[in-house]
Protein backbone atom coordinates (compact mmCIF):
# COMPACT_ATOMS: atom_id res chain seq x y z
CA UNK A 1 0.00 0.00 0.00
CA UNK A 2 1.49 3.10 -0.94
CA UNK A 3 1.93 5.96 1.59
CA UNK A 4 -0.98 9.09 0.88
CA UNK A 5 0.25 12.85 0.94
CA UNK A 6 -3.06 14.01 -0.15
CA UNK A 7 -6.79 12.96 -0.03
CA UNK A 8 -9.55 14.75 -1.01
CA UNK A 9 -12.78 13.26 0.97
CA UNK A 10 -16.32 14.14 -1.31
CA UNK A 11 -14.82 17.50 -1.88
CA UNK A 12 -16.86 20.15 -3.99
CA UNK A 13 -15.92 23.62 -5.02
CA UNK A 14 -18.10 26.50 -6.24
CA UNK A 15 -18.13 29.86 -7.60
CA UNK A 16 -21.11 31.27 -6.57
CA UNK A 17 -23.64 29.05 -7.71
CA UNK A 18 -22.03 26.88 -9.96
CA UNK A 19 -20.75 23.66 -9.02
CA UNK A 20 -17.33 22.92 -10.62
CA UNK A 21 -15.80 20.28 -8.82
CA UNK A 22 -18.49 17.57 -7.87
CA UNK A 23 -17.60 15.45 -4.68
CA UNK A 24 -14.46 14.63 -5.26
CA UNK A 25 -12.67 11.54 -3.72
CA UNK A 26 -9.22 10.56 -4.23
CA UNK A 27 -6.18 9.55 -2.55
CA UNK A 28 -2.44 11.20 -3.85
CA UNK A 29 0.38 8.89 -3.08
CA UNK A 30 3.14 10.01 -1.43
CA UNK A 31 6.60 10.56 -3.49
CA UNK A 32 4.76 9.96 -6.98
CA UNK A 33 3.80 11.84 -10.03
CA UNK A 34 0.03 11.58 -10.06
CA UNK A 35 -1.16 13.28 -13.15
CA UNK A 36 -5.19 15.22 -13.74
CA UNK A 37 -5.94 14.57 -17.22
CA UNK A 38 -8.90 15.59 -18.96
CA UNK A 39 -10.63 18.07 -21.71
CA UNK A 40 -10.93 21.63 -20.93
CA UNK A 41 -12.78 23.15 -18.26
CA UNK A 42 -13.15 19.42 -16.63
CA UNK A 43 -11.79 21.37 -13.19
CA UNK A 44 -8.55 19.66 -13.04
CA UNK A 45 -6.59 22.92 -12.78
CA UNK A 46 -9.20 23.82 -10.51
CA UNK A 47 -8.77 20.72 -8.56
CA UNK A 48 -5.18 20.86 -8.51
CA UNK A 49 -5.06 24.61 -6.83
CA UNK A 50 -7.45 23.51 -3.99
CA UNK A 51 -4.57 21.49 -2.77
CA UNK A 52 -2.17 25.02 -2.12
CA UNK A 53 -6.13 26.64 -2.00
CA UNK A 54 -4.56 29.28 -4.21
CA UNK A 55 -8.83 29.24 -5.52
CA UNK A 56 -9.05 31.50 -2.56
CA UNK A 57 -7.87 34.20 -4.41
CA UNK A 58 -11.00 34.45 -6.57
CA UNK A 59 -14.02 36.23 -4.96
CA UNK A 60 -17.01 33.91 -4.03
CA UNK A 61 -15.52 30.71 -4.01
CA UNK A 62 -16.78 28.11 -1.67
CA UNK A 63 -15.79 24.24 -0.97
CA UNK A 64 -17.55 21.52 0.87
CA UNK A 65 -15.76 18.07 1.86
CA UNK A 66 -12.48 17.34 3.36
CA UNK A 67 -9.12 17.87 2.27
CA UNK A 68 -6.36 16.40 3.63
CA UNK A 69 -2.61 17.02 3.58
CA UNK A 70 -0.68 13.78 5.57
CA UNK A 71 -3.15 13.60 8.23
CA UNK A 72 -4.35 17.37 8.58
CA UNK A 73 -7.08 19.50 7.64
CA UNK A 74 -6.30 22.35 4.53
CA UNK A 75 -8.61 25.01 5.63
CA UNK A 76 -7.64 24.50 9.17
CA UNK A 77 -4.24 25.46 8.45
CA UNK A 78 -2.18 28.71 8.21
CA UNK A 79 -2.50 29.15 4.63
CA UNK A 80 1.23 30.77 4.62
CA UNK A 81 2.04 27.82 6.31
CA UNK A 82 0.27 25.22 3.73
CA UNK A 83 1.66 27.10 0.77
CA UNK A 84 5.36 26.42 2.18
CA UNK A 85 4.39 22.83 2.40
CA UNK A 86 2.71 22.35 -0.94
CA UNK A 87 4.78 24.72 -3.70
CA UNK A 88 3.33 25.11 -7.10
CA UNK A 89 4.50 25.97 -10.57
CA UNK A 90 2.41 27.67 -13.45
CA UNK A 91 1.39 27.11 -16.83
CA UNK A 92 3.48 30.34 -18.06
CA UNK A 93 6.86 30.39 -16.20
CA UNK A 94 6.28 33.83 -14.04
CA UNK A 95 9.80 34.64 -12.65
CA UNK A 96 10.28 38.25 -10.97
CA UNK A 97 11.51 41.24 -13.03
CA UNK A 98 14.69 40.19 -10.44
CA UNK A 99 17.96 38.64 -10.71
CA UNK A 100 18.14 34.87 -10.39
CA UNK A 101 19.68 34.52 -7.25
CA UNK A 102 16.45 36.80 -6.02
CA UNK A 103 13.77 34.38 -7.75
CA UNK A 104 15.33 31.61 -5.96
CA UNK A 105 15.59 33.08 -2.59
CA UNK A 106 12.35 34.94 -2.60
CA UNK A 107 10.71 31.95 -0.46
CA UNK A 108 13.28 31.78 2.23
CA UNK A 109 13.50 35.14 2.39
CA UNK A 110 9.98 35.97 3.00
CA UNK A 111 9.89 33.09 5.33
CA UNK A 112 12.22 34.64 7.48
CA UNK A 113 16.19 33.48 6.63
CA UNK A 114 18.48 36.23 6.57
CA UNK A 115 21.80 34.37 6.81
CA UNK A 116 23.21 35.06 3.22
CA UNK A 117 26.21 32.03 2.63
CA UNK A 118 22.87 29.89 3.55
CA UNK A 119 20.71 31.62 1.27
CA UNK A 120 23.26 31.05 -0.92
CA UNK A 121 23.57 27.20 -0.25
CA UNK A 122 19.89 27.11 -0.73
CA UNK A 123 20.23 28.60 -4.21
CA UNK A 124 22.69 26.62 -5.35
CA UNK A 125 21.32 23.29 -4.13
CA UNK A 126 17.71 24.75 -5.29
CA UNK A 127 18.90 25.18 -8.64
CA UNK A 128 21.18 22.39 -8.71
CA UNK A 129 18.20 19.89 -8.32
CA UNK A 130 15.78 21.93 -10.85
CA UNK A 131 18.99 21.32 -13.16
CA UNK A 132 19.76 24.82 -14.01
CA UNK A 133 22.63 25.21 -11.80
CA UNK A 134 25.39 24.88 -14.63
CA UNK A 135 23.58 26.89 -17.17
CA UNK A 136 23.28 29.88 -14.63
CA UNK A 137 25.88 29.59 -11.85
CA UNK A 138 28.23 32.69 -13.25
CA UNK A 139 25.54 35.09 -14.20
CA UNK A 140 23.00 34.50 -10.84
CA UNK A 141 22.77 38.26 -10.48
CA UNK A 142 21.34 38.99 -14.33
CA UNK A 143 17.88 39.25 -15.00
CA UNK A 144 15.61 36.41 -14.78
CA UNK A 145 13.97 37.42 -17.80
CA UNK A 146 16.88 37.00 -20.02
CA UNK A 147 16.12 33.41 -19.75
CA UNK A 148 14.75 31.22 -22.19
CA UNK A 149 11.21 29.96 -21.69
CA UNK A 150 12.25 26.66 -20.80
CA UNK A 151 14.97 27.63 -18.30
CA UNK A 152 12.41 30.22 -16.90
CA UNK A 153 9.98 27.46 -16.34
CA UNK A 154 12.95 25.22 -14.28
CA UNK A 155 13.84 28.66 -12.49
CA UNK A 156 10.60 28.69 -11.27
CA UNK A 157 10.63 25.60 -10.18
CA UNK A 158 13.85 25.78 -8.48
CA UNK A 159 12.08 28.69 -6.75
CA UNK A 160 9.40 26.25 -5.49
CA UNK A 161 11.77 23.92 -4.39
CA UNK A 162 14.19 26.68 -1.95
CA UNK A 163 11.29 26.59 1.03
CA UNK A 164 11.54 22.79 0.83
CA UNK A 165 8.12 21.83 -0.06
CA UNK A 166 6.39 18.44 0.39
CA UNK A 167 4.17 18.50 -2.23
CA UNK A 168 4.87 20.31 -5.71
CA UNK A 169 1.99 21.18 -7.93
CA UNK A 170 2.10 21.28 -11.40
CA UNK A 171 -0.34 23.34 -13.66
CA UNK A 172 0.72 22.25 -17.32
CA UNK A 173 3.98 23.44 -16.42
CA UNK A 174 5.33 22.54 -20.08
CA UNK A 175 2.35 23.35 -22.24
CA UNK A 176 4.06 27.19 -23.25
CA UNK A 177 7.19 25.24 -23.97
CA UNK A 178 8.96 23.67 -27.25
CA UNK A 179 9.28 19.70 -27.11
CA UNK A 180 13.53 20.19 -26.36
CA UNK A 181 12.61 22.16 -23.17
CA UNK A 182 9.35 20.05 -22.43
CA UNK A 183 11.93 16.56 -22.37
CA UNK A 184 13.85 18.52 -19.81
CA UNK A 185 11.03 19.08 -17.28
CA UNK A 186 9.39 15.75 -17.62
CA UNK A 187 13.06 14.40 -16.98
CA UNK A 188 13.09 16.81 -14.03
CA UNK A 189 10.46 15.52 -12.77
CA UNK A 190 11.30 12.12 -12.50
CA UNK A 191 14.16 12.61 -10.33
CA UNK A 192 12.38 15.33 -8.24
CA UNK A 193 10.16 12.48 -6.98
CA UNK A 194 12.30 10.69 -5.17
CA UNK A 195 12.05 13.57 -2.66
CA UNK A 196 8.40 15.64 -3.22
CA UNK A 197 4.61 14.44 -4.48
CA UNK A 198 4.27 15.59 -7.56
CA UNK A 199 0.83 16.53 -9.15
CA UNK A 200 0.70 17.36 -12.71
CA UNK A 201 -2.13 18.69 -14.49
CA UNK A 202 -1.79 18.16 -18.21
CA UNK A 203 -3.56 18.44 -21.69
CA UNK A 204 -1.15 16.45 -23.29
CA UNK A 205 -2.11 11.80 -22.91
CA UNK A 206 1.69 11.33 -24.06
CA UNK A 207 2.58 13.51 -21.28
CA UNK A 208 0.51 11.81 -19.01
CA UNK A 209 1.89 8.40 -19.91
CA UNK A 210 5.50 8.78 -20.34
CA UNK A 211 5.68 10.65 -16.88
CA UNK A 212 3.19 10.18 -14.60
CA UNK A 213 3.09 6.94 -11.93
CA UNK A 214 -0.93 7.49 -10.99
CA UNK A 215 -3.80 9.24 -13.72
CA UNK A 216 -6.84 10.64 -12.52
CA UNK A 217 -9.52 11.36 -14.88
CA UNK A 218 -11.71 14.28 -14.94
CA UNK A 219 -15.05 15.12 -17.24
CA UNK A 220 -17.65 17.47 -16.71
CA UNK A 221 -21.17 16.07 -16.16
CA UNK A 222 -24.30 17.45 -17.92
CA UNK A 223 -24.50 20.50 -15.43
CA UNK A 224 -20.71 21.23 -16.54
CA UNK A 225 -19.59 20.20 -12.84
CA UNK A 226 -15.98 18.75 -12.91
CA UNK A 227 -16.20 14.99 -11.91
CA UNK A 228 -13.83 12.41 -11.18
CA UNK A 229 -14.15 9.28 -13.79
CA UNK A 230 -11.79 7.03 -12.83
CA UNK A 231 -8.06 7.17 -10.97
CA UNK A 232 -5.81 4.80 -10.82
CA UNK A 233 -1.93 3.57 -11.82
CA UNK A 234 -1.19 5.34 -15.15
CA UNK A 235 -0.58 2.13 -16.81
CA UNK A 236 -4.03 0.59 -16.07
CA UNK A 237 -5.70 3.64 -16.71
CA UNK A 238 -4.15 3.60 -20.51
CA UNK A 239 -4.27 -0.11 -20.62
CA UNK A 240 -7.47 -1.20 -19.56
CA UNK A 241 -9.76 1.50 -17.92
CA UNK A 242 -12.58 0.41 -16.33
CA UNK A 243 -14.85 3.01 -17.59
CA UNK A 244 -15.91 3.60 -20.99
CA UNK A 245 -15.71 7.66 -20.79
CA UNK A 246 -11.78 7.28 -19.98
CA UNK A 247 -11.54 4.71 -22.70
CA UNK A 248 -13.34 7.00 -25.35
CA UNK A 249 -10.86 9.62 -24.10
CA UNK A 250 -7.42 8.18 -24.33
CA UNK A 251 -8.33 6.55 -27.67
CA UNK A 252 -8.95 10.55 -28.84
CA UNK A 253 -12.59 9.95 -29.55
CA UNK A 254 -13.17 13.31 -28.11
CA UNK A 255 -11.94 16.35 -26.03
CA UNK B 1 -11.82 57.16 -56.42
CA UNK B 2 -11.59 55.48 -53.04
CA UNK B 3 -7.74 56.58 -53.45
CA UNK B 4 -8.53 60.08 -54.03
CA UNK B 5 -10.36 60.31 -50.58
CA UNK B 6 -7.92 58.27 -48.88
CA UNK B 7 -5.54 61.09 -50.19
CA UNK B 8 -7.61 63.38 -49.45
CA UNK B 9 -8.39 62.56 -45.21
CA UNK B 10 -4.59 62.23 -45.14
CA UNK B 11 -3.84 65.22 -45.99
CA UNK B 12 -6.62 66.53 -43.80
CA UNK B 13 -5.17 64.64 -41.04
CA UNK B 14 -1.38 65.98 -42.24
CA UNK B 15 -1.96 69.53 -42.13
CA UNK B 16 -3.93 69.07 -38.73
CA UNK B 17 -0.91 67.39 -37.61
CA UNK B 18 1.08 69.77 -38.86
CA UNK B 19 -0.85 73.18 -37.16
CA UNK B 20 -0.74 71.82 -33.87
CA UNK B 21 2.63 71.21 -34.15
CA UNK B 22 3.36 74.94 -35.67
CA UNK B 23 1.15 76.57 -32.89
CA UNK B 24 2.81 74.61 -29.96
CA UNK B 25 6.44 75.76 -31.17
CA UNK B 26 5.63 78.93 -32.00
CA UNK B 27 4.09 79.55 -28.40
CA UNK B 28 7.31 77.55 -26.47
CA UNK B 29 9.85 79.72 -29.06
CA UNK B 30 8.40 82.98 -28.47
CA UNK B 31 8.28 83.10 -25.11
CA UNK B 32 11.82 81.02 -24.74
CA UNK B 33 13.72 83.66 -27.71
CA UNK B 34 12.01 86.79 -26.27
CA UNK B 35 12.62 85.50 -22.64
CA UNK B 36 16.02 84.68 -22.84
CA UNK B 37 16.90 87.96 -24.55
CA UNK B 38 16.63 88.95 -20.85
CA UNK B 39 18.56 86.49 -19.05
CA UNK B 40 21.51 87.39 -17.18
CA UNK B 41 23.36 85.12 -14.24
CA UNK B 42 22.59 87.87 -12.32
CA UNK B 43 18.59 87.34 -13.16
CA UNK B 44 19.26 83.66 -11.03
CA UNK B 45 20.85 84.74 -8.14
CA UNK B 46 18.97 88.43 -6.89
CA UNK B 47 15.53 88.15 -5.77
CA UNK B 48 12.48 90.81 -7.20
CA UNK B 49 12.74 94.00 -5.28
CA UNK B 50 9.20 94.55 -5.80
CA UNK B 51 7.52 97.63 -7.14
CA UNK B 52 5.60 98.83 -10.21
CA UNK B 53 9.11 98.65 -11.92
CA UNK B 54 9.44 94.74 -11.52
CA UNK B 55 12.90 94.99 -11.21
CA UNK B 56 15.21 92.53 -10.07
CA UNK B 57 15.67 88.50 -10.45
CA UNK B 58 14.06 85.80 -9.69
CA UNK B 59 16.38 83.66 -6.98
CA UNK B 60 13.12 84.06 -4.47
CA UNK B 61 10.73 82.59 -6.67
CA UNK B 62 12.93 79.81 -7.61
CA UNK B 63 13.78 79.02 -3.60
CA UNK B 64 9.62 79.04 -3.25
CA UNK B 65 8.99 76.95 -6.02
CA UNK B 66 11.56 74.41 -4.57
CA UNK B 67 10.05 74.22 -1.25
CA UNK B 68 6.66 74.09 -2.82
CA UNK B 69 7.24 70.89 -4.65
CA UNK B 70 9.01 69.43 -1.41
CA UNK B 71 6.63 70.13 0.59
CA UNK B 72 3.79 69.52 -1.43
CA UNK B 73 5.08 65.52 -2.38
CA UNK B 74 5.62 65.13 1.15
CA UNK B 75 2.38 65.42 1.98
CA UNK B 76 0.83 63.94 -1.10
CA UNK B 77 2.78 60.96 -2.31
CA UNK B 78 2.14 58.25 1.08
CA UNK B 79 -1.47 60.14 1.04
CA UNK B 80 -1.66 59.02 -3.38
CA UNK B 81 0.51 55.87 -3.77
CA UNK B 82 -1.43 54.40 -0.37
CA UNK B 83 -4.53 55.26 -1.71
CA UNK B 84 -4.06 53.93 -5.45
CA UNK B 85 -2.32 50.64 -3.58
CA UNK B 86 -5.58 49.95 -1.15
CA UNK B 87 -7.86 50.76 -4.57
CA UNK B 88 -6.05 47.75 -6.71
CA UNK B 89 -4.46 45.22 -4.08
CA UNK B 90 -7.15 45.93 -1.24
CA UNK B 91 -10.55 46.90 -2.30
CA UNK B 92 -10.58 45.38 -6.02
CA UNK B 93 -10.25 42.02 -3.28
CA UNK B 94 -13.21 42.79 -1.16
CA UNK B 95 -16.08 40.35 -1.25
CA UNK B 96 -18.84 42.17 0.33
CA UNK B 97 -21.15 44.69 -1.86
CA UNK B 98 -20.98 47.66 0.83
CA UNK B 99 -16.83 47.53 0.22
CA UNK B 100 -17.51 47.51 -3.93
CA UNK B 101 -19.56 50.31 -3.56
CA UNK B 102 -17.52 52.25 -1.39
CA UNK B 103 -14.58 51.47 -3.38
CA UNK B 104 -16.53 52.56 -6.95
CA UNK B 105 -17.82 55.55 -5.11
CA UNK B 106 -14.15 56.57 -4.11
CA UNK B 107 -13.07 55.84 -8.14
CA UNK B 108 -15.70 58.10 -9.54
CA UNK B 109 -14.52 60.65 -6.95
CA UNK B 110 -11.06 60.11 -7.61
CA UNK B 111 -11.41 60.38 -11.61
CA UNK B 112 -13.55 63.57 -11.26
CA UNK B 113 -11.21 65.54 -8.45
CA UNK B 114 -8.69 64.75 -11.45
CA UNK B 115 -10.68 67.54 -13.67
CA UNK B 116 -12.05 69.75 -11.30
CA UNK B 117 -10.09 73.19 -12.02
CA UNK B 118 -7.28 73.99 -10.03
CA UNK B 119 -8.82 77.39 -8.84
CA UNK B 120 -11.71 75.22 -7.04
CA UNK B 121 -9.20 73.73 -5.11
CA UNK B 122 -7.44 77.16 -4.44
CA UNK B 123 -10.63 78.42 -2.97
CA UNK B 124 -11.16 75.07 -0.83
CA UNK B 125 -7.95 75.53 0.55
CA UNK B 126 -8.66 79.34 1.18
CA UNK B 127 -11.34 78.73 3.26
CA UNK B 128 -10.20 75.58 4.87
CA UNK B 129 -6.30 76.05 5.19
CA UNK B 130 -5.90 80.19 5.35
CA UNK B 131 -8.86 81.31 6.81
CA UNK B 132 -10.74 78.27 9.18
CA UNK B 133 -6.63 76.38 10.31
CA UNK B 134 -5.41 79.90 10.11
CA UNK B 135 -2.43 78.96 8.47
CA UNK B 136 -2.67 81.98 7.00
CA UNK B 137 -1.28 82.95 2.89
CA UNK B 138 1.60 80.47 3.65
CA UNK B 139 3.72 77.72 2.40
CA UNK B 140 1.95 75.44 4.92
CA UNK B 141 -1.70 76.73 3.11
CA UNK B 142 -0.18 75.84 -0.35
CA UNK B 143 1.41 72.94 0.13
CA UNK B 144 -1.87 71.46 1.35
CA UNK B 145 -4.16 72.70 -1.11
CA UNK B 146 -1.28 72.04 -4.06
CA UNK B 147 -1.69 68.33 -2.39
CA UNK B 148 -5.32 68.43 -2.67
CA UNK B 149 -4.87 69.09 -6.44
CA UNK B 150 -2.60 66.61 -7.02
CA UNK B 151 -3.55 63.63 -4.74
CA UNK B 152 -6.07 62.10 -7.18
CA UNK B 153 -2.97 62.66 -10.39
CA UNK B 154 -0.96 60.12 -7.76
CA UNK B 155 -3.31 57.72 -7.50
CA UNK B 156 -4.53 57.78 -10.80
CA UNK B 157 -1.15 56.27 -11.69
CA UNK B 158 -0.35 54.40 -8.87
CA UNK B 159 -3.94 52.59 -9.93
CA UNK B 160 -2.51 52.24 -13.69
CA UNK B 161 0.86 51.40 -12.64
CA UNK B 162 -0.07 48.63 -10.24
CA UNK B 163 -2.96 47.51 -12.85
CA UNK B 164 -0.03 47.14 -15.33
CA UNK B 165 2.03 44.61 -13.27
CA UNK B 166 1.17 41.23 -14.39
CA UNK B 167 -1.18 38.66 -12.00
CA UNK B 168 0.93 36.10 -12.04
CA UNK B 169 3.59 38.14 -10.25
CA UNK B 170 1.28 37.68 -7.54
CA UNK B 171 0.39 34.16 -7.70
CA UNK B 172 3.76 33.39 -8.07
CA UNK B 173 4.63 35.17 -4.60
CA UNK B 174 1.55 34.12 -3.10
CA UNK B 175 1.85 30.97 -3.98
CA UNK B 176 5.27 30.57 -1.84
CA UNK B 177 3.42 31.60 1.39
CA UNK B 178 4.32 35.06 0.83
CA UNK B 179 1.12 37.31 2.79
CA UNK B 180 -0.26 39.96 0.67
CA UNK B 181 1.76 42.41 2.30
CA UNK B 182 5.10 40.78 1.46
CA UNK B 183 3.94 40.53 -2.30
CA UNK B 184 3.06 44.13 -2.75
CA UNK B 185 6.13 45.47 -1.22
CA UNK B 186 8.40 42.90 -2.49
CA UNK B 187 7.18 42.06 -6.03
CA UNK B 188 4.40 44.66 -6.90
CA UNK B 189 5.82 47.76 -5.80
CA UNK B 190 9.52 47.26 -7.51
CA UNK B 191 8.06 46.56 -10.74
CA UNK B 192 5.14 49.41 -10.84
CA UNK B 193 7.76 51.78 -9.35
CA UNK B 194 8.68 53.34 -13.03
CA UNK B 195 4.88 54.40 -13.42
CA UNK B 196 4.12 55.61 -9.96
CA UNK B 197 7.07 57.59 -10.23
CA UNK B 198 5.92 58.73 -13.68
CA UNK B 199 2.90 59.76 -11.75
CA UNK B 200 4.86 61.71 -9.11
CA UNK B 201 6.64 63.78 -11.45
CA UNK B 202 3.12 64.48 -13.06
CA UNK B 203 2.09 65.76 -9.86
CA UNK B 204 5.60 68.16 -9.32
CA UNK B 205 5.04 69.60 -12.77
CA UNK B 206 1.01 70.52 -12.01
CA UNK B 207 2.82 72.39 -9.24
CA UNK B 208 5.10 74.01 -11.21
CA UNK B 209 2.95 75.38 -13.58
CA UNK B 210 -0.22 76.28 -11.35
CA UNK B 211 -0.86 79.37 -10.36
CA UNK B 212 -4.53 80.47 -9.61
CA UNK B 213 -4.96 77.79 -6.66
CA UNK B 214 -1.32 79.33 -5.49
CA UNK B 215 -2.76 82.71 -5.80
CA UNK B 216 -5.30 82.28 -3.00
CA UNK B 217 -3.42 80.35 -0.82
CA UNK B 218 0.20 81.07 -0.87
CA UNK B 219 -0.08 84.66 -1.48
CA UNK B 220 2.58 86.70 -2.74
CA UNK B 221 5.39 87.72 -1.06
CA UNK B 222 8.27 88.42 -3.02
CA UNK B 223 10.55 87.46 -0.55
CA UNK B 224 12.26 83.87 0.65
CA UNK B 225 10.38 82.10 2.83
CA UNK B 226 11.43 81.75 6.35
CA UNK B 227 8.95 79.21 8.20
CA UNK B 228 6.17 77.00 6.82
CA UNK B 229 3.65 79.82 7.68
CA UNK B 230 5.31 82.41 5.16
CA UNK B 231 3.85 83.83 2.21
CA UNK B 232 5.79 83.65 -0.94
CA UNK B 233 5.33 83.44 -4.39
CA UNK B 234 6.48 80.76 -7.07
CA UNK B 235 7.80 81.25 -10.38
CA UNK B 236 4.23 80.87 -12.64
CA UNK B 237 2.97 82.86 -9.62
CA UNK B 238 5.18 86.05 -10.36
CA UNK B 239 4.93 85.78 -13.83
CA UNK B 240 1.28 86.11 -13.21
CA UNK B 241 2.16 89.63 -10.71
CA UNK B 242 4.74 90.74 -13.23
CA UNK B 243 2.74 90.78 -16.27
CA UNK B 244 -0.64 92.03 -14.00
CA UNK B 245 1.12 94.23 -11.84
CA UNK B 246 4.29 95.79 -12.84
CA UNK B 247 5.82 97.33 -16.15
CA UNK B 248 8.17 94.89 -16.57
CA UNK B 249 6.94 92.46 -18.86
CA UNK B 250 10.27 91.47 -20.25
CA UNK B 251 11.48 89.82 -16.83
CA UNK B 252 7.72 87.94 -17.22
CA UNK B 253 8.52 86.70 -20.50
CA UNK B 254 11.88 85.91 -18.93
CA UNK B 255 10.61 83.75 -16.30
CA UNK B 256 8.29 81.54 -18.21
CA UNK B 257 11.33 80.98 -20.47
CA UNK B 258 12.59 79.29 -17.41
CA UNK B 259 9.26 78.01 -16.44
CA UNK B 260 9.04 76.60 -19.89
CA UNK B 261 12.36 74.65 -20.00
CA UNK B 262 12.21 73.72 -16.76
CA UNK B 263 8.57 71.91 -17.59
CA UNK B 264 10.00 70.26 -21.02
CA UNK B 265 12.79 69.10 -18.52
CA UNK B 266 10.34 67.53 -16.59
CA UNK B 267 8.29 65.94 -19.26
CA UNK B 268 11.67 64.61 -20.48
CA UNK B 269 12.28 62.53 -17.72
CA UNK B 270 8.74 61.35 -17.64
CA UNK B 271 10.04 59.81 -21.26
CA UNK B 272 13.14 58.36 -20.10
CA UNK B 273 11.21 57.00 -17.34
CA UNK B 274 8.73 55.30 -19.55
CA UNK B 275 11.29 54.05 -21.58
CA UNK B 276 12.93 52.67 -18.75
CA UNK B 277 9.36 50.80 -17.86
CA UNK B 278 9.65 49.16 -21.79
CA UNK B 279 12.74 48.30 -21.46
CA UNK B 280 12.48 46.18 -18.38
CA UNK B 281 9.71 44.58 -19.00
CA UNK B 282 10.77 43.04 -22.68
Amino acid sequence: MEQVRLTTRDYSLFYGEFRALNRISLSIPANRITAFIGPSGCGKSTLLRSFNRMNELIPGVRTEGTVLLDEGDIFREDVVNLRKRVGMVFQRPNPFPKTIYDNVTYGPRVHGMKNRSKLAAIAEESLTRAALWDEVKDQLHKSAMALSGGQQQRLCIARAIAVSPEVILMDEPASALDPVATIKIEELMNSLKEKYTIVIVTHNMQQAARVSDFTAFLLTDENRAGNMVEFGPTNRIFTSPSDRRTEDYITGRFG
Amino acid sequence: MRKLVQNAAFTVFWMAGLGAVLIMLSVVGYVVFKGFADITPEFFTTSPRGGLSGEGGIQSTIITTVYLVVLTLLVATPLGVGAGIYLVEYADQARSGFMKRITSAARFGVETLAGVPSIIFGLFGYALFVTALKLGFSLASAALAGSCLIIPVIIRTTEEALKAVPDSYREGSLALGASRWETIWKVILPSAFPGITTGIVLGAGRIVSETAIFFVTLGGSYRTPTSLLASGRSMALHVYYLAMETRAFDKAMATAAVLVVLVILMNLSINMISRRITRDTR
